[in-house]
């Protein structure tokens, strides 16, 4: 099997699953009891807490550990928008958003208050002049993700921030697909709130963490216990959390070397599909995109199909394709760049981890070339578009 | 999520490709939902569907749906294929998913739209075939 869906999810290294492993059977403590044998793991907590912060240049106790990456988003944006209620009643996020802030914000929308989803260009970079346009008095958070989960773009953060601290607006980022993968520093980046999740890090699935700037003051998300400072209640997943803690760990002390072991396979991959496969689209930014992201759209095929058969070959891959969301309308992400309808059905997302090898991505390009053309060949499109060119 | 059917006419769909001068073509689906069918027919002077050709641009189901159409066409009378009804060909490959209902319909649509063409060419008329709908934007814009 060939992975290269490490967008969606990533495998937990031996190396975490190590540390993480004696908080089951033996570490099985309630971190927040009193007694003595909780000790050890209200410690380990404590350390990835540590390890979380360091990562993106916070202070500790400015980290609050969550379920994942869904729950944070929903927390920073319906708790700030609950908390500024009377200053104003307005947001501004982006039209490419994770469906976490996009629908947290639709919701919002109908609790009566107004979102402004600012536009892309064409490589899926936030238009920085509509975004400031957008900002009114009563605007109260700015929701923007760091790097976008589809396409890899990676999104002007600090720009953004300065923005957002000008106007004295609070700023979240989903950081989901950067944090860990490129380098983000909340306080020379002006971040006031930072969601992430361990899975997308080696770390186990069902842990996230919530950066909350000290001094902003949104109220609890979870009900039901002084967890976290009394801010998210819930018995603390330890062995998850240890987990995020080392991965995150291993994280920053590695950062440079796997961003870079990861972008010159990225861009073998890249190169390879643009120079064998004819009438194919890179999508997302060339440069400013996430280390291990690779999106392509093949013209005159449809995603499903294209996955099925890499499937077929040992390849794990995932597309933008309505057909795998039961939806019938591409992604959102791809009609926002300003692909047709019938381009972006045919999509392809390659997402790597250092773990793989050269070799893997020859085997995949080779199989991708081999599926595209007998796709095509069964393409009424293409045979419209072949007719056309003779 | 497929049955082992969808699987088999996917991997090895049955009469891909083109009729030269067919009696009848009939394109069905829509670009933007991201299926497109086209049903190639050949008809004999007895009017029995003596070749069915597709060519499908679309996920696993509408390939396996097209594929399993044209074979349950092949041989038939032109009145007996007006009977295969998107149900029929969801039976046929033992049902679909019901996000890939839509898929049967297409095939259903597709073969309907080829007899029309084969009406229409010939100026006669089928009993009880209603002109298909067609919905599908031929055009795909040339930005590459």
């Amino acid at each position: 099997m060939i992975y290269l869906d490490n967008a969606a999810t990533t495998r937990v290294t031996e190396e975490v699953f190590e540390q993480i492993k004696p908080y089951f059977c033996e570490q099985y403590a309630n971190p927040s009891a009193i007694y003595s044998f909780a000790g050890k793991a209200m410690s380990a907590v404590d350390e990835a807490r540590k390890s979380a912060a360091e990562l993106i240049g916070a202070e500790s106790n400015e980290i609050y550990f969550t379920a994942g990456g869904s729950e944070s988003d929903n927390w920073a944006i319906k708790a700030a928008a609950e908390l500024y209620k009377d200053k104003g009643k307005h947001i501004i996020t982006s039209t490419i958003e994770h469906h976490a802030v996009l629908h947290t914000c639709q919701y919002l929308e109908k609790q009566g208050y107004e979102v402004t989803y600012v536009n892309v260009d064409e490589n899926g970079v936030i238009r920085l002049d509509e975004l400031e346009k957008a900002i009114r008095p009563d605007t109260v958070l700015i929701t923007v993700m760091a790097a976008n989960n589809e396409i890899g773009t990676i999104q002007p953060i600090s720009e953004i921030g300065r923005l957002a601290k000008k106007n004295g607006i609070l700023f979240h980022t989903d950081a989901v697909q950067a944090y860990g993968h490129i380098p983000i520093d909340v306080n020379e980046m002006n971040i006031d709130m930072l969601s992430a999740s361990g899975h997308k890090l080696n770390a186990p699935k069902g842990v996230g963490i919530m950066y909350i700037r000290k001094g902003v003051r949104i109220g609890s998300f979870i009900h039901g216990g002084a967890q976290e400072r009394s801010r998210r209640a819930g018995t603390l997943n330890t062995a998850g959390i240890v987990g995020f803690g080392a991965a995150a760990k291993i994280a920053k002390e590695k950062l440079e070397e796997n961003a870079k072991k990861e972008i010159a396979l990225r861009d073998y991959l890249i190169k390879r599909v643009m120079d064998e496969i004819p009438y194919t689209r890179l999508n997302g930014d060339a440069v400013k995109r996430l280390p291990n992201n690779a999106h392509f759209c093949f013209k005159f095929i449809e995603g499903e199909s294209l996955l099925i058969l890499l499937d077929q070959n040992g390849i794990c891959a995932s597309s933008g394709s309505a057909c795998t969301s039961g939806s019938l309308d591409p992604s959102h992400v791809l009609l926002a760049i300003g692909l047709a309808h019938e381009i972006a059905h045919g999509s392809l997302r390659l997402t790597l981890s250092t773990e793989n090898t050269k070799e893997e991505i020859d085997f995949t390009v080779d199989k991708l070339k081999e599926i595209v053309a007998r796709l095509r060949s069964m393409s009424p499109l293409y045979e419209d578009f072949v007719k056309q060119q003779s | 999520m497929y049955s082992e059917k969808v699987m088999d006419h996917f991997n090895n769909p049955r009469n891909v490709g083109e009729i030269e001068n067919p009696s009848g073509v009939g394109t069905v689906g829509n670009a933007k939902c991201g299926d497109i069918m086209r049903m190639y027919l050949d008809i004999d002077e007895n009017g029995i569907i003596k070749e069915a050709k597709f060519k499908t641009f679309g996920c696993g189901a509408a390939v396996a749906t097209s594929s399993m159409a044209t074979e349950l066409v092949k041989g038939k009378t032109i009145q007996e294929a007006l009977q295969v009804t998107n149900k029929a060909v969801m039976e046929a490959l033992d049902g679909l998913p019901p996000v890939k209902v839509h898929c049967s319909l297409l095939a259903e649509e597709a073969i309907h739209a080829a007899l029309w063409d084969y009406a229409e060419k010939n100026n006669i008329k089928i009993e009880g075939l209603q002109k298909p709908v067609n919905d599908i934007e031929e055009k795909i814009e040339e930005e590459y």
